[in-house]
């Protein structure tokens, strides 16, 4: 390990390993170290920063403790995780069925319509949303300019927590699941028609499974983002839920409890990895695309 | 709509005598943005018959095809199918089947739940399913223990005979094929163009196939019908269409030909240069010019002991072997190339100008 010498005598590296050093050492740098860091604080002492120098379980008895309401927290962000991806696969099938079989010429300008909202930060997005529905707002205005008594109150409630959610994550779950129903050959559905199957069998049996890559990944790297999520909560739901990573970045922000923010991350790191492995291990890619 | 169908099968009285034809088609064209693919195709397909269509890519026959299996429907004409009008019939409601050139074999799926798809489509019990299946692997020669193997790991060959027995396996009275032998090499493709001509056989069902290839269309097929540019130009035995080919496209399309443009003058044929030609008797060919075909092989080297009816000098600048026959290319004088090919034992001894020769009655003379 200490032997960084090329010229020095001892263990060759194989070309492969060498030709992947500069990765390796991204990713222990970049990826390996700050996760590393984050597990090594939840186990300092609360709010300090004697971080590798400490141990103490407090942190985590302290999350555990029944007193604290902080399993709320995780409640919520994994509920609206869980609501926005099984939202998202019913909104995104069609469309995305649509861009590669309905839309013909126009099914790159409809993509670029998607994609057009990602080049607008989320926040100053989310911001635009609160003044479409806030009391004489856009929505609101409008209604009673019409003559009708006003908009819904809609802002600074869960339901918008999760509406917000839906559209800024709606492009990650889009995009693989076009990529996904692209996979299909045509041939295919062109056979089971031909074998006597109607539409229904065709999409059960066909469509369905050999676009499940596509669809998997695009519902885990939704399921992972909206985990995440924190500005629609504080944006539009207003404080109304508080999602995990609020509690988080309090922590790490006004507390200035390091340690404490560490292990509420590295739980959520845990829920959510085990969850998204767990998923992939019961869904075997291989088979599905018929390596195995 | 089905009395339009009926017209055509049961006008002609000849129909009462001949077989009924399974397939009739009548005039069926089919237009992509103006650019005819299928330009007005007539043809009768008989109960049981093996029609091979042939043709270079882009002639129309995938279409063709497709249409006949209802994947596309045409923009004109009639398809009917034992005297029913099936142009708008979809797919999944006609009985018929087609053998895709990909295979269109379920990537997902095991051997056994491959063939079993279109049983499942018809809900049949899984115990049922599983019998037909297997008699069907036996059908096609495939080992039992395939049933379970997932299908995209058995070879080209194995794929092949998946795909055959699925289409089996859906019971269709015409079963199509598009090329679907076209990726294998060849010792598998010659063993299993056999065992097609003779599953075609031991079943009795009438079989379609499309292929760019002559040796596959004349090994398995009762009728080749040759087409071009969205049309059948030809339609007859193997046999007919080998020795009488209707124009120069057929000649050539079926294996190497030399050709020799004539034109009309008094009293009979001349070549380019004005010498005469001697042809067959009784060729009628409209127009005053003309090409007369001659195979490789009916082509000789000309020599003092041996004359020919029509001859012609040149030099020899190729020699192939093709084991036990030689083929010579020969320039003229005209700088046209010509192909003689002779057995091994009459191999040229002498310098390489040559004067090769034919006799009229092996040449064919076409239009055009």
């Amino acid at each position: 390990m200490a032997d960084t010498s090329l010229s020095a005598p001892g263990p060759k590296l194989s070309p492969g390993l060498r030709a992947s050093l500069p990765v390796l050492f991204l990713l222990i740098a970049g990826f390996l170290a700050p996760l590393l860091t984050v597990a090594a604080y939840a186990f300092a002492t609360p709010k300090s920063f004697d971080v590798f120098r400490s141990f103490t379980l407090e942190n985590l008895s302290a999350i555990f403790d029944p007193n604290n309401t902080v399993w709320t927290s995780f409640v919520w962000s994994l509920a609206l995780a869980f609501a926005c991806v099984a939202i998202l696969l019913v909104i995104c099938y069609p469309i995305a069925f649509g861009l590669n079989k309905v839309f013909g010429k126009w099914s790159g300008f409809v993509s670029v319509l998607f994609v057009f909202p990602l080049f607008v930060s989320e926040n100053v997005r989310l911001y635009g949303w609160v003044l479409f529905f806030i009391k004489n707002g856009v929505l609101d205005g409008a209604l009673k300019w019409f003559g009708f008594s006003g908009g819904p109150e809609l802002l600074y409630t869960p339901g918008i927590t999760l509406f917000g959610m839906i559209y800024v994550y709606l492009p990650f779950m889009l995009f693989p699941m076009t990529l996904g129903i692209a996979m299909i050959p045509r041939d295919l559905v062109d056979a089971a028609s031909d074998l006597g199957a109607g539409r229904l069998m065709i999409w059960r049996e066909i469509e369905l499974p050999l676009a499940m890559p596509g669809i998997l990944i695009g519902a885990l790297l939704t399921f992972v983002l909206a985990a995440g999520a924190v500005a629609e909560a504080k944006i539009l739901g207003g404080q109304s839920v508080i999602t995990i990573t609020q509690d988080i970045e309090v922590a790490f922000t006004y507390a200035q409890n390091w340690p404490m923010g560490s292990a509420l991350a590295l739980i959520l790191v845990l829920i959510v990895s085990g969850l998204a492995l767990s998923a992939m291990a019961r869904l075997d890619l291989d088979k599905i695309l018929g390596k195995r | 709509m089905s009395s339009v169908a009926a017209s055509p099968v049961s006008d002609s009285p000849a129909s009462l005598k001949t077989p009924r034809p399974v397939l009739q088609l009548v005039d069926v064209r089919k237009v992509f943005d103006g650019f005819a693919a299928v330009d007005g195709i007539s043809l009768d397909i008989e109960e049981g018959e093996f029609v091979t269509i042939v043709g270079p890519s882009g002639s129309g026959k995938t279409t063709l095809l497709r249409m006949l299996a209802g994947l596309e429907s045409p923009s004109d004409g009639y398809i009917t199918l034992r005297g029913e009008l099936i142009n708008d019939v979809p797919s999944n409601r006609r009985p018929t089947c087609l053998v895709f050139q990909s295979l269109a074999l379920f990537p997902h799926m095991t051997v056994g739940d491959n063939i079993e798809f279109p049983l499942r489509v018809r809900k049949m019990a899984p115990e049922e399913r599983r019998k037909r299946a297997l008699e069907l692997m036996a059908k096609v020669r495939l080992p039992e223990d395939y049933y379970s193997k997932n299908v995209m790991l058995c070879s080209g060959g194995e794929k092949q005979r998946v795909a055959l027995a699925r289409a089996f396996a859906y019971d269709p009275d015409v079963l199509f094929f598009d090329e679907p032998l076209s990726a294998l090499d060849y010792k598998l493709k010659k063993l299993l163009e056999k065992e097609l001509k003779d599953l075609h056989r031991e079943s009795g069902k009438t079989f379609v196939y499309i292929t760019h290839s002559l040796e596959e269309a004349m090994v398995m097929s009762d009728r080749i019908g040759v087409m071009r540019a969205g049309k059948v130009v030809q339609i007859g035995t193997p046999e007919q269409i080998y020795s009488t080919p209707a124009d120069r496209f057929v000649a050539e399309f079926f294996g190497e030909v030399n050709i020799v443009p004539i034109r009309r003058a008094e009293g009979g044929w001349v070549r380019k240069d004005g010498k005469p030609v001697a042809v067959a008797p009784g060729v009628s060919v409209d127009g005053d010019e003309a090409s007369v075909v001659i195979r490789p092989e009916y082509m000789r080297f000309v020599t003092d002991g041996a004359g020919a009816e029509n001859t012609l000098s040149g030099s020899i600048f190729n020699e192939y072997s093709l084991g036990s026959r030689l083929q010579y290319q020969v320039r003229s004088r005209t700088g046209r190339t010509f192909l003689v090919e002779v057995p091994r034992a009459a191999a040229w001894k002498g310098d390489g100008e040559v004067t090769i020769g034919w006799d009229a009655v092996n040449a064919i003379v076409v239009g055009g």
